[in-house]
C-alpha cells in the first residue's frame, strides 16, 4: 500500500477529511520550502502537493504564476525540488508528498530518470497538469515501476468514459477541479460539487480530492463534507508571497491561515 | 524522402499526432471542448454550406486568389533561378493570417459561440481576428505580450478601431508565448461561450490540422498558378517559420512532389551561436508546450527559454508539430537567417521590386537571395510573401535612427 493510500485510508477509517496544501517549491527559496512543509504538517496537513516551478504555467492563475517566476529567478530546478523532498524525508517519513507541475521539466530529465530520482527522494505521487490519460501511455510504466502514484485531474466537463479510463491509469486519489478556470479563481458552488463528486464516486473507487477555488475555512468545511480531501493552493502561495523574508513571521501567518482550515474540516 | 499519399493523409493520425509530435497536452477542463471542436470541424469541413461560405469569403472578402508574381529584376540581379512571389501580402489585412481567421470565425459562428479570443505576436493575427469578429458581430479579445504591444503600436490601434479589446500581457517574457498562456487561461475560464482562434499551426489537436487546412489554399493556388504560368512545378519553395502557418500553407499541397525542395526559414536573431534567436528547429530539442509536443527552445531543466528576433511574429520558442515531423523525416530543410540578413532582404526587395515585405517575410527573402544563385536559370523558386511591411515602419525607422514624424 502506498503512503498516499495508507494516509487516505486511515483518514477514511477515522471519518476525517484530508487537508492537502499546495506550495510552489523554491519560493521564496528551497531552504524555506523545507521549513514550510514541516510547519504545514504541524498545522494539520495530511499530504503535501509540492509544485515544480515551470516557466509557462498555463493552468495557473497569477498567484502561482508569480510564485513560479520567483522560484525560477532563484534558480530552483527540478533536481533542487527533489532534494527538498529528500531532506523532508529525513525527519518526516509519514506525510505523503505529491509533485505537481507540467510535463516538460519531467521530459527534460527523462521519464525513467525522473521516476527513479523522485522515488529515491521519497516522493509518493506525481500530477502533471498538462498530461491527460490519452498521452500518458509512455509515462505510466516508468512511474508504476517505481511505485509512484499517478494522479489525474477530473473537470466539471470530463466524460464518464474518460473518468473510467483515468481509473485504470491512476492511483492514490483523483483531483476534482471544482470549476472552469485557472488556480486561484473566484468561488465554488458546494452544491454542484456535491452532486458531481457523488457521480465520480460511482465511476471510480479512488478517494476524491477537490481543489481550485477553496480560499477560506467556510468553503473548506462545506467542500470537506462532500469529498475525501480538499486541496488549497493559491491562498497559501499568496501568503508566502507576502512574506518574502521567510522566517517566523511567515510561519506565524501560515499557521493562522491553515489552522482554521483544519478546524473547519474536523467540525462535523 | 518521398512521402506517399497515404502518409500525408494520415498526418495527423486520429489522436492528432504527426509522427512523434503534436497531440493534446492540456489541462482536463479543455479536453471536452477540444473533442467537440474536432468532431464539429471534421463534420463541417465536408459540409457544402460551410465550404461555400468559406470559399466565397476567401474570394470576395480576402481577395483570393492572390497573384503569383515574377520578381524579374531580383531574379536577374541574382543570376540564378527565377524567383516568384506568392502575394499573400495582398490579402485583406495585409497577411496570410486572415485565411485562417475567416475559417475559424465561421466555425465559431456555426458552433454558436458569441465571443472569440486570440493571441498575437506581430499583431497580424490579432488584426485578422478583430477584422472577422467585427464582420460577424462577435465579441473579441486579443492577448498580446507587453513587449510586442510596444513594438507593434500601429497594429494595436488597428485592433482597437475594429472593436477588439487588447490586453497587454505582463507575465513571463512579455512576448507571444506569454500571450498564448494568457489566452489559454481565458479559454479555460470562459470555455462555454468562447472560441479560441489560434493563429498558427501549433496548440492542441485539432488546431495544427485545422489551421493547416485553412492555410493550404496558398499552396493549392500556387501549384495551379505555376502549372499555368510555367507549365511546371516549382523547384523550390521558401517560407519563413515562426509557428509556421504560412509555411505549412504553401508546403502542404506539394509534400508528395519529390522534385519540389522546401526551405523553412527560422529567425536566427543575433546568430544561432549567440543563443539569442528564435530557431527551435535549427537549435532546439523536442518537448511539450502549449498543448503539443514539438521542437522547443528550452534549458537543460525543461524551462522555456527567452527568444530574440527582430520580427515579433517569429519571436516564439516553439513551432508547429507538423514542421517537427517534416524536419525529422527530412522532407523539409529548416534553415535560419540572422536579423541583419533579414533586414538586408527587406531593403533589397523594397528597392528592386517596390514591394515592402513584413520583417517575418524578409527572412524568407534573405534565404532565397542565398539560394537562387546556386540554382540554374531554368529553375524556379516560389517565396511565400506572407505579409506586407507597413506594420514594421517604426522598427525599421528606429534602426535607421529616424523618428517617424507625428509619432
Amino acid at each position: 500500500m502506498s503512503r498516499i493510500e495508507q494516509r487516505l485510508t486511515a483518514l477514511g477509517e477515522q471519518r476525517r477529511k484530508g487537508l492537502i496544501p499546495y506550495i510552489t517549491a523554491g519560493d521564496p527559496n528551497t531552504g524555506e520550502t523545507l521549513r514550510i512543509m514541516h510547519s504545514l504538517v504541524a498545522s494539520g496537513a495530511d499530504l503535501i502537493e509540492l509544485g515544480v516551478p515551470f516557466s509557462d504555467p498555463m493552468a495557473d492563475g497569477p498567484v502561482i504564476q508569480r510564485a513560479c517566476e520567483r522560484a525560477l529567478a532563484n534558480g530552483c530546478t527540478s533536481r533542487d525540488v527533489l532534494e527538498v523532498v529528500r531532506r523532508f524525508r529525513e525527519t518526516d517519513t509519514e506525510t505523503p508528498v505529491v509533485l505537481m507541475g507540467y510535463l516538460n521539466p519531467v521530459e527534460a530529465m527523462g521519464y525513467e530518470a525522473f521516476a527513479e530520482n523522485a522515488a529515491q527522494a521519497g516522493v509518493d505521487g506525481v500530477l502533471m497538469v498538462d498530461l491527460p490519460p490519452e498521452e500518458a501511455g509512455e509515462v505510466v510504466p516508468w512511474f508504476r515501476a517505481q511505485g509512484l502514484d499517478l494522479i489525474f485531474l477530473i473537470s466539471p466537463t470530463t466524460s464518464d468514459e474518460r473518468i473510467r479510463r483515468m481509473g485504470e491509469h491512476s492511483s492514490g486519489y483523483v483531483y476534482y477541479v471544482s470549476l472552469k478556470g485557472v488556480t486561484g479563481s473566484a468561488s465554488i458552488d458546494a452544491g454542484a460539487v456535491e452532486e458531481r463528486v457523488a457521480h465520480i464516486r460511482e465511476l471510480t473507487e479512488l478517494p476524491v480530492g477537490v481543489g481550485f477555488g477553496i480560499r477560506d475555512a467556510e468553503t473548506a468545511g462545506a467542500i470537506g463534507r462532500v469529498s475525501d480531501a480538499i486541496i488549497v493552493g493559491s491562498v497559501i502561495v499568496d501568503c508566502i508571497g507576502r512574506h518574502p523574508e521567510g522566517g517566523d513571521s511567515l510561519h506565524q501567518a501560515l499557521k493562522s491561515l491553515v489552522k482554521p482550515l483544519r478546524d473547519s474540516l474536523d467540525t462535523p | 524522402m518521398k512521402l506517399t499519399e497515404q502518409q500525408i493523409k494520415d498526418s495527423p493520425d486520429a489522436r492528432g499526432h504527426f509522427g512523434a509530435y503534436g497531440g493534446r497536452f492540456v489541462s482536463e477542463t479543455l479536453i471536452d471542448s477540444l473533442e467537440h471542436l474536432e468532431s464539429e470541424y471534421r463534420r463541417l469541413r465536408e459540409d457544402p454550406d460551410f465550404l461555400a461560405r468559406f470559399n466565397s469569403d476567401l474570394a470576395d472578402y480576402v481577395g483570393r486568389p492572390t497573384p503569383l508574381y515574377h520578381a524579374d529584376r531580383l531574379s536577374s540581379e541574382l543570376g540564378g533561378a527565377s524567383i516568384w512571389l506568392k502575394r499573400e501580402d495582398l490579402c485583406h489585412t495585409g497577411a496570410h493570417k486572415v485565411n485562417n481567421t475567416i475559417g475559424q470565425a465561421l466555425l465559431a459562428k456555426f458552433l454558436g459561440k458569441p465571443r472569440v479570443i486570440a493571441e498575437t505576436g506581430a499583431g497580424q493575427h490579432g488584426v485578422a481576428t478583430a477584422t472577422v469578429a467585427a464582420r460577424l458581430g462577435l465579441k473579441c479579445k486579443i492577448y498580446m505580450g507587453a513587449e510586442d504591444v510596444r513594438r507593434q503600436a500601429v497594429n494595436v490601434y488597428r485592433m482597437k478601431l475594429l472593436g477588439a479589446e487588447v490586453e497587454a500581457v505582463e507575465g513571463g517574457t512579455r512576448t507571444l508565448k506569454d500571450a498564448m498562456n494568457e489566452a489559454l487561461r481565458d479559454w479555460v475560464t470562459n470555455v462555454d461561450d468562447t472560441f479560441y482562434i489560434i493563429g498558427t499551426v501549433a496548440g492542441p489537436h485539432p488546431y495544427p490540422m485545422m489551421v493547416r487546412d485553412f492555410q493550404s489554399v496558398i499552396g493549392r493556388e500556387t501549384r495551379q498558378q505555376c502549372l499555368e504560368k510555367n507549365g511546371a512545378l516549382p523547384d523550390a519553395l521558401v517560407a519563413c517559420v515562426g509557428g509556421g502557418s504560412n509555411a505549412i500553407g504553401l508546403f502542404h499541397p506539394f509534400l508528395g512532389d519529390e522534385s519540389v525542395a522546401m526551405y523553412g526559414v527560422e529567425a536566427g536573431g543575433y546568430g544561432i551561436e549567440s543563443g539569442q534567436h528564435a530557431a527551435p528547429l535549427s537549435a532546439g530539442r523536442p518537448g511539450v508546450l502549449h498543448g503539443n509536443r514539438t521542437y522547443l527552445m528550452e534549458d537543460e531543466y525543461g524551462q522555456i527559454s527567452g527568444t530574440h528576433s527582430v520580427s515579433a511574429g517569429l519571436d516564439y520558442p516553439g513551432v508547429g508539430p507538423e514542421h517537427s515531423w517534416l524536419k525529422d523525416i527530412g522532407r523539409v530543410n529548416y534553415v535560419s537567417v540572422t536579423d541583419d540578413e533579414a533586414m538586408d532582404g527587406f531593403r533589397r526587395l523594397t528597392a528592386v521590386e517596390g514591394i515592402m515585405p513584413a520583417l517575418e517575410t524578409a527572412h524568407a527573402i534573405a534565404w532565397a537571395i542565398k539560394l537562387a544563385p546556386q540554382m540554374r536559370p531554368d529553375q524556379s523558386i516560389v517565396i511565400n510573401l506572407s505579409g506586407r511591411g507597413d506594420k514594421d515602419m517604426d522598427t525599421v525607422a528606429r534602426m535607421d535612427n529616424i523618428e517617424v514624424e507625428g509619432r
